[in-house]
């Protein structure tokens, strides 16, 4: 088989038996990329001398029998997560040539154990939106039809993987950005607890709600990335000293689990039949290997997204308020005074969908609206988080749906923001929650991807991953790569 | 409830965000809808909710305060785009007297 649509494990055997060479792996994906990327567009900027510089230690290290865990293989890294020297500019033209001082945690972590970054990775703006649309260099094309959306926030990621131009890649997920284009482009990617993965050197959207996490192409490979980026960082004080575990259970099998349906994410607006009766069938796939399906509810599922469009454009307007024109990035000198330069900065650099936030939240944060939006707002997160409480009483792990749709045409809901932000209304309940889940492809909806999701408590990415595994066992479910001529 | 011309170019001040023509109506319009679909959360009582800000149990981590390599000058200001005699340069926030 060709050497690009293979997993993080088979690509290591060949590496490991000299079948193949780090230097010829990333060649091999190069050449994919130039073949690809001028329909699909995943790649921002190739970063090949850094690649060949990775891969010549990569080959070194498996020659010498020191080599980490992910040593040699190709990767992509959204352009959110700060590279030490490399062009990182979270999809933003304020951001236009920023070349960070110093790699993040979560990347470095991957570095070291032999990792081989061969691009940055097209996104929303600031991590904002569910179709990728919303970049100001480009939008990405999904793979499996060049006319729709790979989804968002980390579209570029997702697409890359899909099309066999990164063995894996990360992304973010705010409110679903990892999780939904994962199942647009029929790869897997997992949100981890929020904390388990430390966001130093991550480009904030919403702190109470970003967390780092990986797509790849088997869940085995998802739980090595997770595995090794995972664990507490001295330097991010909101990364939890917790055993780093999430392997452990990952063979163990859905017999005589306890898998939750809430029946609102079945029944929430816009759900296409045709995704249903593929989660409907991965559910009785998931029965047949043994597990118990039980009715749950989250009765504030309706209340999610209002409550997640005060929480996640509040903290946005805070944390988007360092991009001033001083430190980093654009800057506009023509003004008379420091207030001018703010004001001219902002409005030239932040794009529609951001300056659309940094407004929502601000409002909701000012003075006369902070109990009636914010503190509103963060109350119903208390509601929210209950219902998941309850509801992980009777069950080891929720099931449903990823997106309600499977992938839609570029350009049908760009004029309409609360279609898009619709799209993320099965995801964005675990990132009010904190809890790791993951996006498993469970078959094809009018010849598009459709993805199963696997929410758990906090802390029990062991369990999603489990349930994802068995189910990639049971349903013979491998990652295909698309667009192959 | 509707965000009124006032408000929206009070936001924006508060929130350092330039006005263009067409931008008060464009924001007026998109962000009314967005809080039309937000104030459904006054349907829920929540007078007996506490807030929830930070959703996992984590307890604030304490760390010997011990001086550590950090970024030198020259790398701190290779991103700034107006650097002088090793500050960043701003233009100016007082009038003249």
């Amino acid at each position: 088989m060709d050497p690009t649509h293979l997993t993080i494990s088979e690509l290591r055997r060949l590496l490991d038996e000299r079948e193949l060479s780090a230097r010829e792996l990333l060649g091999l994906h190069l050449e994919r990329i130039e073949a690809a990327d001028t329909d699909v567009k995943a790649f921002l900027r190739l970063t090949s001398e850094h690649a060949a510089r990775q891969a010549e230690a990569a080959d070194r290290a498996l020659k010498e029998g020191t080599a980490g865990p992910l040593a040699g293989i190709p990767m992509a890294v959204k352009d959110v997560l700060c590279v030490k020297g490399i062009e990182t500019t979270a999809g933003s033209q304020i951001l236009r040539g920023f070349k960070p001082p110093y790699t993040g945690t979560a990347v470095q972590r991957l570095f070291d154990a032999g990792a081989v970054m061969i691009g940055v990775t097209n996104c929303d703006e600031f991590a904002m939106g569910s179709s990728t649309e919303n970049s100001s260099y480009f939008p990405t094309h999904n793979p499996w039809a060049l006319d729709r959306v790979p989804g968002g926030s980390s579209g570029g990621s997702a697409a890359a993987v899909a099309a066999g131009e990164a063995v894996y890649s990360l992304g973010t997920d705010t409110g679903g950005s990892i999780r939904q284009p994962a199942a647009l482009c029929g790869v897997i990617g997992m949100k981890p607890t929020y904390g388990r993965v430390s966001r130093y050197g991550l480009i904030a959207f919403a702190s109470s709600l970003d967390q780092i996490g990986p797509f790849t192409r088997s869940v085995e490979d998802c739980a090595l990335v997770l595995q090794t980026m995972a664990g507490h960082d001295p330097l991010d004080s909101t990364s939890a000293n917790r055993p780093n575990d999430v392997s452990r259970s990952l063979h163990d099998g859905v017999d005589k689990m306890r898998l939750g349906v809430p029946r609102e994410y079945f029944d929430v607006e816009g759900m296409e039949p045709g995704v249903r009766a593929a989660v409907d069938k991965a559910l009785h796939t998931l029965e047949a290997a043994g597990a118990e399906l039980v009715e749950v509810s989250l009765p504030h599922t309706d209340y999610g997204l209002a409550a997640y469009y005060i929480i996640a454009p509040a903290e946005c307007s805070s944390n988007l308020a360092r991009f001033d024109g001083v430190k980093y990035g654009l800057s506009e000198q023509d003004v008379q005074n420091i207030t001018e330069a703010y004001m001219k900065t902002r409005r030239k650099g932040f794009g529609a969908e951001v300056r659309r936030r940094v407004m929502l939240g601000t409002y909701a944060l000012s003075s006369g609206y902070y109990d009636a939006y914010y503190l509103k707002a963060q109350k119903v997160r208390t509601l929210i988080k209950q219902d998941f409480d309850d509801a992980f009483a009777r069950c080891d792990a929720i099931v449903s749906g990823t997106s309600p749709t499977v992938a839609f045409p570029l350009g049908s809901r760009t004029q309409d923001p609360l279609s898009m932000y619709l799209c993320d209304v099965l995801t964005l309940g675990g990132n009010l929650a904190g809890l790791p889940g993951i996006s498993v492809p469970c078959g094809m909806s009018e010849g598009l991807p459709v993805g199963l999701q696997v929410l758990a408590p906090q802390w029990r990415e062991d369990v999603a991953l489990r349930v994802a595994r068995a189910y990639e066992v049971a349903s013979d479910m491998r990652v295909e790569v698309a667009l192959v001529d | 409830m509707p965000l009124s011309p006032e408000e929206v170019r009070h936001v924006a001040l508060l929130a350092r965000l330039g006005l263009e023509p067409g931008d008060e109506e464009i924001y007026a319009e998109r962000l009314s809808g967005i809080l039309q679909h937000i104030d459904r959360l006054q349907e829920l009582n929540t007078d007996a909710i506490p807030p929830t800000a930070q959703v996992v149990e984590v307890a604030a981590t304490l760390r010997e305060d011990e001086p550590r390599p950090c970024l030198t000058q020259e790398e701190a200001l290779a991103n700034a785009p107006a650097a002088v005699d090793g500050f960043f340069r701003v233009p100016s926030i007082q009038e003249e007297a």
